[in-house]
């Protein structure tokens, strides 16, 4: 067993990612993330890695695109208006079919914004990553304990399916330090990539990592596969934890830092006798559609509670097929809902009672 | 113990961040549950800075203190936010070196601690923070006393290890007043 150190959460996911076997990150700096960016510098030259300092959130996330071509482990990191900035590579990486592990510590928005947490990029990360029919696995971690876990997850299910996954933490997930233990005998997956493009020793035919296809038959070929391939992820990927749902007959939904201050209000109305539970996302996509209805027949009420304008209602909406109403708690802008907020709202949703 | 919500403000430089790692790392090695969250945007030297420790038995839910029931103000402006915010019957401590004031409220129970000049007289002018910190631990309990070493000596780096004993030092000005 390792020792348990206090990291931030931002230096928590850099660590587990060389951990993961990357040696290449390409980043530019933006509040809050920042620290991804410091701890690779410091850490990849002892390492025989590679830190670059790219010039844009465009060139960065376009080396992600080439050393994700050879094969190689590979990621990058930003923040909102950077995320932004990178969804054309985002487009490209999975036309290509390439892995990567893109992380996003969201910051209030739209535009600049601010730089306080929030969790407003929700349908960029889940439904809107780039142009064309493309999704990316989304993690959402709430302890820093899994913004180490989830990044050496990232990574495996970038490889095993070819795709992007993304980490989507906020300033607050970023910023705070935890007890946290990387373990050195944590078990790394590796993944024959034949179709990488590595050189050809003149043995084989040569690879092409491209994402055009001037042919329409052709493109439909590859986007059908695609999905084909994201079908199986939805059956067997979504990660999700129930908290207090045993007997619970309101269901909060929420996930980051959202559920941390929830897991808060609901100690709290379980004191003053309210029957209700938590069910957090980890995977944002895939959805956790299956908890979600299964606890449609046990509950009178879901919440959702979040730092967006309520991104996450829909997918709640659909996944329990509309069978309950689905209610907000949210603050938005780099606010942060208090206990006491989401207490209130619960109170309201138990019809006043207590 | 239960479960302490401590709030550290003050000036950026003063150690706020650091203090609040200090105590952070000493409730680790107690096999304590913590959380450290500081305040994080265009401060820098001189702004205002400060963070959230909590130190459990229990798993920590949210990180952000915003009732505390430890406040450590170390500037005026942070007493002036954050006195409302404090639960009834917290426990704040004051460096009233700098604070001239007292509390208002009667439901809080106030500490003042001349910590910067503490700081000063024993050759430690940057170290208040360590004083107030020293304090706060004799008048809480929040973390044990004697071991305190082991919180310090994962914060102070291996490059300033010649700043372990002035801290030790001002600690237990702290703890001894």
């Amino acid at each position: 067993m390792t020792e348990k150190v206090l990291m931030k959460g931002n230096e928590a996911i850099a660590e587990a990612a060389i951990k993961a076997g990357c040696r290449h990150y390409f980043g530019y700096p933006i509040t809050p993330q920042t620290e991804i960016a410091a701890y690779m510098a410091k850490r990849m030259p002892k390492i025989e890695g590679t830190f670059l300092q790219a010039e844009s959130e465009i060139a960065a996330i376009n080396m992600v695109y080439g050393v994700a071509a050879t094969g190689k482990r590979v990621m990058t990191s930003s923040s909102s208006p950077g995320i932004a900035l990178k969804s054309e590579g985002l487009s490209y990486l999975a036309g290509a079919d390439l892995p990567a592990l893109v992380v996003n510590v969201q910051r209030g928005g739209p535009g600049l914004g601010g730089i306080q947490p929030s969790q407003s990029d929700y349908f960029q990360a889940t439904k809107a990553g780039g142009h064309g029919d493309f999704r990316m696995i989304v993690l959402a971690p709430a302890f820093v304990q899994e913004m180490a876990d989830l990044t050496i997850k990232g990574f495996d299910l970038a490889d095993k399916y070819r795709m992007t996954s993304m980490i989507l933490a906020d300033g607050t997930m970023g910023q705070m330090m935890e007890p946290v233990e990387i373990r050195e005998d944590a078990e790394i997956t590796t993944y024959d990539k034949p179709w990488a493009v590595t050189g050809t020793g003149c043995k084989r035919e040569h690879n092409i990592v491209n994402s055009l296809f001037l042919k329409p038959d052709q493109l439909e070929k590859t986007n059908i596969e695609r999905y084909e391939r994201y079908k199986l992820i939805e059956e067997s990927e979504a990660m999700y934890e129930e908290f207090m749902m045993e007997d619970a007959e309101i269901c909060v939904v929420a996930f980051g830092i959202a559920a941390r201050v929830s897991q808060n209000a609901i100690v709290e109305a379980r004191k003053q006798g309210i029957k209700v539970g938590m069910i957090r996302p980890i995977t944002l996509w895939p959805f956790p559609k299956k908890p979600l209805l299964a606890a449609a027949d046990k509950v009178n009420k879901f919440i959702s509670v979040e730092l967006s304008m309520g991104q996450m209602v829909e997918d709640i909406e659909l996944a329990i097929r509309c069978k309950k109403p689905v209610e907000l708690c949210n603050r938005v802008g780099g606010m942060i809902p208090s206990p006491e907020e989401v207490l209130a709202k619960i109170k309201e949703a138990n019809g006043g009672k207590n | 113990m239960s479960t302490f919500n401590i709030l550290i403000a003050g000036f950026g430089g003063q150690g706020v961040l650091f203090a609040g790692k200090c105590l952070a790392y000493k409730g680790l090695t107690e096999n304590k549950q913590v959380s450290w969250l500081p305040s994080y945007g265009p401060e820098m030297r001189g702004g205002t800075a400060n963070c959230s420790v909590i130190l459990s038995d229990t798993p920590v839910g949210s990180p952000i203190v915003s009732n505390p029931d430890v406040l450590i103000a170390m500037n005026l402006p942070s007493l002036d936010k954050y006195e409302n915010e404090a639960v009834s019957g917290a426990k704040i401590f004051i460096d009233s070196t700098l604070i001239t004031r007292k509390v208002e409220r009667e439901d809080v129970e106030a500490f003042y601690v001349p910590a910067t000049k503490m700081a000063a007289d024993i050759g430690a002018p940057t170290l208040a923070n360590m004083i107030i910190i020293g304090k706060m631990i004799k008048e809480t309990g929040v973390v044990d006393f004697d071991t305190i070493e082991v919180g310090l000596k994962k914060v102070i780096p291996a490059r300033k290890a010649d700043m372990l004993e002035l801290n030790l030092k001002a600690l237990k000005a702290g703890y001894d007043l």
